[in-house]
């Protein structure tokens, strides 16, 4: 293949070039894209900052041909029952005089679901709020409440970018990826 | 019926949260288990052919009852019938009483573990449950079996020493694959 520059290539040929060239030796060496770069980094960021643990590798290492998804629906299933647990606290805590003993039942499931998909740090906070329910601090339980309800929040906006950016790396696109 | 080593082994998993029979399920299945996942106690003894109502009509007989289960993982906190509720019903059950049942729960209580072992369990499990807990399930299934097998020798080489005695009859015991105190005379 006759290279023919009449003039200043632009990178991109060059890009083309490379592509053609490494394409079959390292096919996924273009496709070690800022994509998967991307991925790797956020994945990366929610471990280190504490917000997943090591029972996400779990879900991860469950995940396989058969149940090609499987991550992703457990962690849609648990933000179906976290959103509804967390309204149910939030309606509990407004009656007066308070039920501590159904608020930490409710905080119990919330915790345990929690821990199944490692989200650490919310599971931290329901700790918090159970411990001021065993002492009846109205409170406390507030307080720890909004945090609750912060880690839940900026967890789910996490993994749902996590979730997205995912599945635009799917094997369709990587097949039909062509190094532009 | 000697089909210990290469059989699947169906195990029953009961729990009321949908997000953790989907993961009881994978685990199950990822370590080659058959599984049926239901989401109650109650629903569990439908599967296991034993009615929780005991005036009803549909009493246990033995052709209601096809589905084997060679064990039961069952959650601790359900409503209704809790965990504890179901491994004694099925420890009560001389039908159901040498299957093997474990229970788990996400909250470490050592009196509540205690009660469950005494009550029967094999094993308590802490959630969330892992694929290496899957590994601890087999043995309590296979010394399920082999207990059984025991038991079933002994009953053929009773039985065959009454046929000596007997000239025609043929033991339907030696047939029945699961162990019941009525073939033991």
């Amino acid at each position: 293949m006759a290279l023919h520059v009449s003039s200043a290539p632009p990178i991109s040929a060059f890009h083309h070039l490379l592509c053609f060239f490494f394409h079959d030796t390292y096919p996924e060496m273009e496709y070690a894209s800022s994509l998967q770069r991307q991925l790797a980094s956020m994945k990366k960021n929610l471990f280190d900052q504490g917000y997943l643990d090591e029972q996400f590798y779990q879900l991860e290492e469950l995940q396989d041909e058969s149940s090609p998804n499987f991550v992703e629906e457990v962690v849609t299933l648990f933000f179906r029952d976290s959103s509804r647990l967390v309204a149910n606290i939030d309606q509990a805590l407004q009656k007066y005089p308070q039920d501590f003993r159904r608020l930490d039942n409710i905080m119990h499931q919330l915790k345990g679901s929690a821990s199944s998909i490692g989200a650490a740090k919310m599971k931290n906070e329901c700790t918090s709020f159970r411990e001021f329910c065993n002492k009846e601090n109205r409170e406390g339980c507030l307080r720890s409440f909004q945090k609750v309800k912060k880690e839940h929040a900026v967890l789910k906006q996490k993994l749902e970018n996590y979730f997205q950016l995912l599945r635009q790396d799917g094997p369709v696109d990587k097949a039909t990826r062509s190094g532009n | 019926m000697a089909v210990v080593a290469e059989a699947q082994f169906h195990v029953l998993a009961v729990d009321d949260s949908l997000m953790d029979r989907k993961l009881i399920e994978r685990l199950l299945k990822t370590s080659s288990f058959q599984v049926t996942a239901v989401d109650s106690g109650s629903r569990a003894l439908e599967v296991l052919g034993l009615s929780e109502d005991l005036t009803s009509s549909a009493a246990v007989s033995p052709a209601h009852n096809e589905i084997e289960v060679n064990l039961v993982i069952t959650d601790y906190c359900m409503p209704g019938m809790t965990g504890y509720d179901l491994l004694k019903k099925i420890k009560g059950s001389s039908s159901l009483k040498d299957i093997p049942v474990v229970i788990m729960s996400s909250e470490n209580v050592p009196s509540r573990i205690n009660r469950c072992l005494e009550g029967g369990a094999e094993e308590f499990f802490l959630k969330p449950v892992q694929l290496s807990d899957m590994k601890r399930l087999r043995p309590h299934i296979l010394k399920g079996k082999s207990k059984e097998q025991q038991l079933q020798q002994e009953e053929t080489s009773i039985t065959s020493n009454k046929r000596k005695a007997r000239d025609d009859e043929l033991s339907p015991e030696r047939r029945r694959p699961r162990l019941s105190n009525n073939s033991l005379i």
